[in-house]
């Protein structure tokens, strides 16, 4: 172990998340190796370990001959400050070696929040930040996630984006990149060849010009670089990698347990839901090869809580007979299975009762919006009678903590449906009292708003977000109609969910903006203790530019988006489209029920799976 | 059933482990090579598996012990080899064994404490430690369980103790009590920085060798 590591580790933190050597770790000998990658998740350790698909492309990428994949992760500020101060550069902690010194630096960026962590893990690597200060062909500075559907605002610091899915683009990505370090091909050759792959999206082969209101006039692309971008999908669940043998971490992380993912997608099309878009079309894993993945990973790791992860578990077609499946072994092996993502429907809540041993843990619902009208507006297709039904079954199963979650600032959203959250709660309060098995227990709602930010590539990426004041009358609206003591009434920061609303939707000129915030200080955004708006604000200013053009400001449907070079099949007629419908409060059907045409079947050129 | 023993290897990348995190490492190595432990009986039934003495986060040690129950009956001097490959890197498995002594009886601990200094040892460095820390009486500032601070002293509970100069550090090979109390080396390094501050060390590590019963056998 590096010694000034060794001397700063007894003072910070937690220092078990800054040493690896976690059990199934890969090791490899540095001298069979020709590519070294290091993969950065620019959040905690605690935070990145429990991210699946980083699992996911950690395995998939180690299972290449040749290549090694190590693991970063952004250091917690004392951890930070120990570093800079004894001159030790970021590291990977399979290795220890330097991360500067790696073939390609690859960063996981699932959420806008993290992109100051990545400027300053390059900076920790000692790496210049913008792209055309890095001249060499290595490290190359790649990203991937869910934010990269809108790398704009970081276009400026990374080479390339991977837009999609990862299992088999980055792959080919590191291929490419293998053979010109081989054939020693300069950095614009591999950057030229790289954007022909489908998927690599490469931010400097395209100009972007504005107009003098600062929309964007137009984007063209040059050196043979795709006009549009298109992600990248896995086609056959049952044959992408699945990482039934992955880094257990000594010590205790975010999601410590396995996690199973059903199926990627989802059916609903909620219209306010970016993942429910870009991660289209629904494709399941089959109920077999889930059970044995399960038995593998539980066997493997030796965890004894396992978790069926998807963005809404109740519509994998074969869930019950999956948990039936799974259930001896959990039994057996004293494993408690859970099923976040349910729906509040009474099959679900049938299917919870049943796997509930013991423990009555809290139930957690989104009706995301307090009127019928609105939960129609946003095709969120709830009905408060399921909800009730649902509530029913819970209260007289035991239960007695429930979490309701909602958005405020929901385009067309009136005061009748914030106080239509009130509403909600209280007649919560009132089936409790009805059905209630044990009123000893108590009873505990806990009400929780968001300050709903628009997302790229939903129905609302044209949106306004509501201005700060209006968000915080309605909180306050809210706040003084829920009298019930047994409500417990949560709101969002604003703070957090204003920045988020400018990241979502920028443009490049961004870039200036970042790496102001970040000079001031701005660096682990993503913790609100860590996060101060000032700075951003400051940047904004000296930049000469307005966030609230980019968070405030509603789009026309001509307008040139930001992000329009990328394609996630879903096109933006079937986007606006899905927008008036909203204003009509008009529900679409799910997927499975009838196709509306989203674009998304042409990933396999016809139909989509259901599953 | 079987009540056993493990002697362990704590070192290298594993020695950051906490208490707590060894203990969910232990159960599910075990839980990876099919071992079931016996649990407890009762509304929140947890394994029975207990560590003998608690290694401050940071510290190496040859022997490190466990105590554990299983179901069923087990070859215990099979299971160091089938155990240690489902054991993360820097913590291994020396012996397993139906446990002679009761951890009571454990009574000291050997230990070899290093003091690193960054621009050479000091000199006569050794020879002023080693008197420092025999004398009649050596007080410290201590962190009490109520997270005041006390006066403590710690020579009755240093019972042996070699310095040696090498190279850039000044080698302690030290005897300590175990428990009740117990000391830790690590505090020796304190001990210094308040009564020899020119001799205080830039930086100190703690490794234990063996353990010991009141007579000074060996501990197992």
């Amino acid at each position: 172990m590096d010694k000034r590591l060794e001397r700063i580790l007894p003072r910070v933190q937690k220092p078990a998340r800054y040493v690896g050597g976690e059990y199934n770790a890969v090791m490899k000998d540095k001298a069979q190796v020709e590519l070294r990658f290091a993969f950065c998740f620019p959040d905690t350790y605690e935070i990145g370990m429990s991210n699946l698909g980083y699992r996911i492309l950690y395995g998939a990428l180690n299972e290449m001959p040749g290549v090694w994949c190590e693991r970063a992760f952004a250091p917690w500020t004392d951890m930070e400050a120990e570093m800079r101060a004894a001159g030790l550069p970021l590291y990977a902690l399979e290795s220890g070696d330097p991360v500067g010194e790696f073939d390609i630096i690859g960063f996981s960026v699932g959420y806008e929040m993290a992109y100051t962590a990545m400027l300053n893990m390059l900076d920790l690597a000692g790496l210049p930040l913008r792209g055309e200060d890095r001249t060499a062909l290595t490290p190359l500075v790649i990203a991937g996630g869910t934010a990269m559907y809108n790398a704009e605002p970081v276009a400026d610091f990374i080479d390339m984006a991977l837009i999609g899915e990862g299992e088999e683009l980055l792959p080919e990505v590191v291929a490419l990149c293998r053979r010109a370090k081989a054939e020693g091909w300069d950095k614009p050759r591999l950057l030229r060849a790289a954007a022909q792959i489908q998927g690599v999206y490469v931010p400097s082969l395209y100009d972007v010009d504005y107009k003098e209101d600062g929309t964007v006039r137009a984007i063209t692309a040059r050196d043979g670089a795709p006009e549009r971008v298109v992600k990248r999908v896995v086609h056959h669940m049952d044959r992408a990698y699945y990482p039934a043998k992955t880094i257990v971490p000594s010590t205790e992380i975010v999601h410590d347990r396995v996690t199973l993912e059903v199926f990627r997608g989802c059916i609903r099309g909620c219209r306010f839901c970016q993942a429910g878009y870009v991660y289209r079309p629904v494709r399941c894993r089959s109920r077999e090869q889930l059970a044995q993945y399960g038995q593998e990973a539980i066997a493997d790791s030796g965890y004894q809580e396992m978790t069926l992860s998807s963005l809404s578990t109740s519509d994998y077609p074969e869930l019950v007979g999956l948990c039936d499946d799974l259930e001896e072994m959990c039994r057996q092996k004293h494993v408690n299975l859970s099923l976040p993502s349910l729906r509040a429907d009474n099959f679900s809540m049938e299917l919870m009762g049943r796997l509930q041993r013991g423990r009555k843990a809290g139930l957690t619902f989104a009706p995301e919006a307090g009127t019928q009208r609105l939960r129609d507006a946003i095709n969120k297709n709830l009905t408060e009678e399921d909800l009730t039904e649902s509530l029913k079954t819970a209260f007289s199963g035991g239960w007695s903590a429930v979490k309701l979650y909602f958005m405020l600032g929901l385009p067309t959203e009136t005061d009748e449906d914030v106080l239509g959250i009130a509403e909600m709660a209280s007649h919560a309060v009132h089936t409790w009292r009805e059905h209630a098995s044990n009123k000893n227990r108590g009873l505990r709602i806990t009400v929780s708003t968001s300050w709903f930010v628009p997302k790229p590539f939903t129905a609302f990426q044209w949106e306004a977000q509501i201005s700060r004041s209006e968000y915080e009358r309605r909180v306050k609206l809210l706040r003084e109609a829920i009298t019930a003591k047994a409500v417990t009434y949560n709101w969002h920061d604003g703070d957090t969910s204003f920045l988020e609303a400018v990241l979502a939707r920028g443009d490049r000129r961004l870039g200036r903006v970042l790496e102001r915030a970040y000079r001031k200080g701005a660096k682990l955004d993503a913790w609100s203790d860590c996060f101060d708006l000032n700075r951003w604000l400051e940047a904004f200013a000296e930049c000469g530019l307005d966030p609230a053009f980019y968070a405030n400001r509603e789009r026309t449907r001509e307008e040139i988006l930001p992000w329009s070079m990328i394609s996630c099949y879903v096109s933006d007629d079937y986007l606006w489209r899905q927008r008036e419908l909203a204003y009509q409060s008009v529900t679409t059907p799910d997927c499975r029920t009838q196709c509306s045409g989203c674009g998304a079947n042409s990933v396999e050129g016809g139909e989509c799976y259901h599953g | 059933m079987a009540k056993l023993r493990l002697l362990f290897v704590k070192e290298d990348r594993a020695a950051y482990i906490s208490h707590l995190d060894l203990l969910r490492t232990f159960q599910r190595a075990f839980l990876r090579l099919g071992l079931v432990l016996r649990h407890s009986q009762g509304f929140h039934p947890h394994p029975i598996i207990s560590f003998a003495l608690p290694l401050p986060v940071g510290q190496c040690s040859d022997c490190e012990i466990l105590d554990f129950e299983t179901v069923e009956d087990l070859d215990a001097a099979a299971l160091p080899a089938e155990l240690n490959p489902f054991l993360p890197q820097g913590i291994r498995v020396r012996a397993c064994y139906a446990p002679a002594w009761p951890v009571r009886d454990l009574a000291r601990l050997s230990c070899r404490v290093a003091f690193l200094y960054d621009r050479g040892v000091p000199e006569n460095g050794a020879a002023e430690i080693q008197a420092l820390l025999t004398g009649p009486s050596l007080v410290i500032q201590k962190r009490t369980k109520r997270k005041s601070m006390a006066d403590v002293d710690i020579r009755p509970m240093l019972h042996d103790l070699t310095v040696t100069g090498e190279p850039g550090l000044l080698r302690l090979d030290v005897v300590v009590s175990a428990q009740n109390p117990g000391l830790n080396p690590a505090l020796l390094g304190q001990a210094v920085g308040t009564y020899l501050p020119a001799l205080s060390p830039d930086f100190v590590t703690v490794r234990r060798l063996e353990l010991l019963d009141e007579s000074g056998g060996c501990f197992r």
